[in-house]
């Protein structure tokens, strides 16, 4: 009949208990917010009175998460970035080629010849010797470093003629890519970390993409800024300087342009002495003239190298290059041995900050190309909010109104399960970290209507019951059992869609079907085991002889 | 205390009576809203074609022939102004919607664009402030086109799947059927209206089968149970006795959260309109669909009721008149 076990009784009014208890937070969220700043700002930098009494504002005990705000709530900027991987194959290439020429050089006298990108092609002098000189290059190859391409070699030689060709192989291209998506992802966090803004989502996506929301910034081009360069910095030997964008460079060379003067281009060797990836620091100073500059310091090999070449070619040019444009070419005037130097060019102050962050942080394995970027102010988020505060609250009252009305103290009971399934659903994403996104509220206000679609199944089935005279005990009972199947077949099916959504579905949507498979959750269990306690004790205590549902 | 009712308690409505203007209703409506989608389109967002939107807001009234005079010089091709209506807003805010076509050889807005017309639209309404610039490339658009139907090919297949376990097939293809009818009947009254059609309406029309199908499947589990009842009535009758034995539940549930999504509706604000529309419509023809659509091709198809007599059976109800 109508009996729950005391321990199930327990249990279901402790996991409403845990539900509110988590849901807690949310109902302070600015100064909750402000706590939790706090703490952060405390472990990074210290304690200041004032970061104390933000801290403060909430006290230790209470769990302190949060259900983050999207940022179509908060406002802030998202950005789709595809990654380019095939530009580190060009790369690859161009330090192949070194290796090739000293394997190949006690044969016969080999040359470089044009190839597309992502390819080296050579040709020997002596065609007869293709045989020895295509053995010779295969001895370069190192076996690919992954599960899924062992057994790979990581280049392709082959030879046609008195060329040959070496080409990366598919599996050594897979586990580049891997590698080089895991590079961009490090240092596009590692620069937004510089840059110190809050709860920053850096997430791959797919093979060759990443996604980045920033809430709080301005525009997405802003944090273009700060992602989109590339800041690969070499110091190349300049071979000649010139005003002739059409000038042939010769191979091995390149020609680039200047930063900052139209119609410069210099001729450099294309191998650089030292890279960026040798700094160990660099930070924005000012050279002797009092304008902005970036010091930087070489880490030991780097130094080396820099100091022995500086040594050798005094009085010679070379040119600082950063992305492939010349911001200054000085003449070296002696010996750098310390590793440390000091980069001018025409910056701003702002320029030459942003360019020490760039340099910390470590330069883009490849370029970007960004394909979908969004920006939603801060004033749109908060109307949303507005908007959907006053929404929420106006269907939740009349969802409990009309509850109340048509099923009397039932009713009642399940607005009570009602309002603990909102909390429920709030305590959850907080546990979870997940987001609330504007399509998320609809989803609340959605649940908030069909929630209440398990508690009128159940009530309609009593009502039933009721007509077949079996005591009301018995009614209830049995309208708890019989609704069951289809409370579950109904949510299940629904919870198939919200999974789907998930699976498929980004950013807003993603969070929407979030708040729905949740939603669905809590709301079979408050509708079911909620309610039914709630009936169970009143039924306890009045022991009603009829009773009208 | 006397309660609310939205129906009497004992209800015994034919719903089957009129079964072949009902049914044959919802295939002219399925096949009118196709018809419209084909003919007149989509307005698709940027999300599914690529390009640029800004939202503006300002306090003067919006001057569309204005903007788009101030931004013919740029020669930025295809731009559509739109100002939003919003009953909440107040007279200080005016907004309006900005799109700009994907540009040749650009996969999203380059800052430099954004900044001219942002410059452009200064120059006619001086404190105009753009509280969001989206930019989606084109790329990205065709593959969030594919991934949309993928999303509603994917959710009808696997409720085809559920249905047909926890049921039999005929149920499976009624409820499709009757999902299929909502998909279609949407994405007409879209077409129809020319509302901006983007990605969180696909997420609606995903909300949408999950309600119908919810909703379907409430009165499939009372089908099945009344067809164990009632060995001996004709499948009409137990289904007639099903739905009205649901009716009161499947009227509280639509109403309760239709009362819900109007409060959205009225007062969610513009941004999240297009979406809740679209539940709301849905909502409305998720129930008619549900008994209209559903149990009549599942009346249509005839349910075996005797395992061991198979052929005979599901042959003799198909053939019912309805």
């Amino acid at each position: 009949m109508l009996q729950i076990p005391v321990w199930k009784r327990i249990l279901i009014i402790l996991t409403c208990v845990l539900g509110l208890y988590l849901a807690l937070p949310n109902a302070f969220y600015g100064p909750v917010e402000q706590h939790n700043d706090a703490l952060k700002a405390i472990e990074v930098a210290g304690s200041t009175p004032e970061l104390e009494a933000q801290a403060a504002l909430w006290p230790e005990w209470l769990p302190e998460r949060l259900v983050n705000l999207g940022l179509d709530l908060r406002g802030g900027a998202h950005l789709l970035a595809e990654v380019n991987v095939a530009d580190v194959y060009a790369n690859r290439m161009e330090a192949t080629w070194p290796e090739v020429r000293d394997a190949l050089r006690s044969i016969t006298p080999v040359r470089r010849v044009d190839a597309p990108e992502g390819e080296l092609r050579v040709r020997i002098n002596e065609a007869d010797k293709l045989a020895e000189a295509l053995a010779a290059t295969r001895t370069l190859a190192r076996p690919v470093q992954t599960l899924t391409g062992a057994g790979q070699n990581d280049i392709v030689v082959s030879g046609a003629g008195d060329i040959i060709t070496v080409t990366l192989s598919e599996g050594e291209k897979q586990a580049t890519d891997e590698r080089t998506m895991q590079q961009s992802l490090e240092i596009i966090r590692r620069r937004i970390d510089e840059v110190g803004t809050r709860e920053p989502t850096i997430q791959r996506q797919g093979s060759d993409r990443i996604l980045i929301q920033v809430p709080g910034i301005g525009s997405a081009a802003e944090l273009k800024a700060i992602i989109g360069t590339t800041a690969q910095l070499t110091f190349n030997p300049v071979v000649n300087r010139g005003a002739d964008e059409n000038a042939s460079p010769g191979l091995g060379n390149s020609l680039l342009p200047d930063a900052e003067a139209p119609g410069v281009f210099y001729i450099i060797e294309t191998a650089p002495v030292v890279t960026g990836e040798e700094l160990v620091d660099a930070q924005p100073s000012f050279d002797q003239n009092g304008s902005p500059a970036v010091s930087f310091r070489f880490d030991t090999t780097g130094a080396r190298k820099f100091g022995t070449y500086t040594a050798e070619n005094i009085g010679a040019p070379f040119a600082i290059v950063l992305d492939d444009e010349v911001i200054s070419a000085p003449t070296i005037q002696s010996a750098i041995p310390g590793g440390s130097g000091i980069i001018t060019g025409n910056f701003s102050v702002e320029q030459s900050t942003n360019l020490a962050v760039l340099l910390r942080a470590g330069a883009l394995p490849a370029g970007l190309t960004f394909v979908e970027e969004r920006t939603i102010g801060p004033e749109l988020g908060q109307d949303s909010i507005d908007a959907g505060k006053i929404a929420t609250t106006v269907a939740f009252v009349a969802v409990l109104f009309f509850m109340w009305a048509t099923y009397g103290l039932f009713g009642f009971f399940a607005n009570i399960a009602l309002i603990v399934n909102v909390s429920m659903i709030f305590g959850l994403l907080s546990l979870i970290g997940a987001t609330l996104t504007l399509p998320g509220i609809a989803g609340i206000v959605l649940t908030v209507g069909m929630a209440v679609d398990a508690n009128v199944l159940i009530f309609e089935r009593i009502r039933e019951e009721l007509k077949t005279a079996k005591g009301p005990a018995r009614a209830i009972s049995l309208g708890y059992e019989r609704a069951l199947s289809a409370i579950l077949d109904a949510n299940i099916t629904t919870f198939i869609i919200a999974t789907i959504l998930f699976v498929l579905g980004s950013g807003p949507v993603r969070g929407f079907s979030v708040t729905l498979g949740v939603g669905i959750l809590t709301s079979v269990f408050t509708a079911y085991f909620v309610t039914r306690l709630m009936v169970v004790f009143w039924f306890e205590r009045a022991r009603p002889k009829t009773i009208t549902v | 205390m006397r309660r609310l009712r939205l129906i009497p308690d004992d209800t015994s409505i034919d719903f089957f009576k009129h079964a072949k203007v009902t049914f044959g209703a919802s295939c002219v409506a399925v096949v009118l809203a196709l018809a419209v989608w084909f003919t007149m389109g989509l307005n698709y967002g940027i999300d599914f074609r690529g390009g640029t939107t800004l939202r503006t807001q300002s306090e003067t009234p919006v001057d569309v022939a204005a903007y788009r005079a101030a931004m013919d010089g740029l020669g930025l091709g295809d731009i559509s102004i739109s100002e939003v209506f919003d009953p909440t807003s107040d007279d200080s805010k005016h907004v309006a919607m900005v799109r700009i076509q994907a540009q040749e050889g650009e996969e999203a807005a380059t800052p430099e664009m954004i900044e001219a017309v942002q410059g452009a639209l200064k120059t006619v309404a001086p404190k105009i402030v753009f509280t969001s610039v989206e930019s989606v490339g084109p790329k990205v658009s065709g593959e969030l086109i594919q991934t949309a139907f993928l999303a509603v090919g994917a959710s009808l297949a696997a409720i085809l799947i559920y249905i047909w376990l926890r049921f039999e097939w005929q149920f499976s293809v009624g409820a499709v059927a009757a999902l299929f009818h909502d998909v279609i009947l949407t994405i007409g009254l879209f077409s129809i209206l020319q509302i901006r059609f983007d990605l969180p309406v696909i997420a609606a029309i995903l909300t949408i089968i999950g309600y119908s199908i919810n909703d379907t499947v409430v009165i499939f589990d009372r089908l099945r149970e009344n067809l164990r009842k009632y060995k001996k009535r004709a499948l009409r009758d137990v289904m007639n006795i099903s739905v009205n034995e649901t009716l009161s539940r499947t009227l509280m549930t639509s109403g309760t959260t239709l009362l819900a999504l109007i409060a959205l509706l009225v007062l969610g604000g513009d941004v999240i309109r297009g979406f809740v529309f679209a539940i709301t419509w849905g909502v409305i023809v998720g129930t008619y669909s549900s008994v209209y659509v559903a149990k009549n091709v599942v009346l249509f198809l005839g349910v075996n009721r005797d395992d061991s007599k198979k052929d005979n059976n599901s042959g003799q109800y198909a053939n019912i008149d309805a």
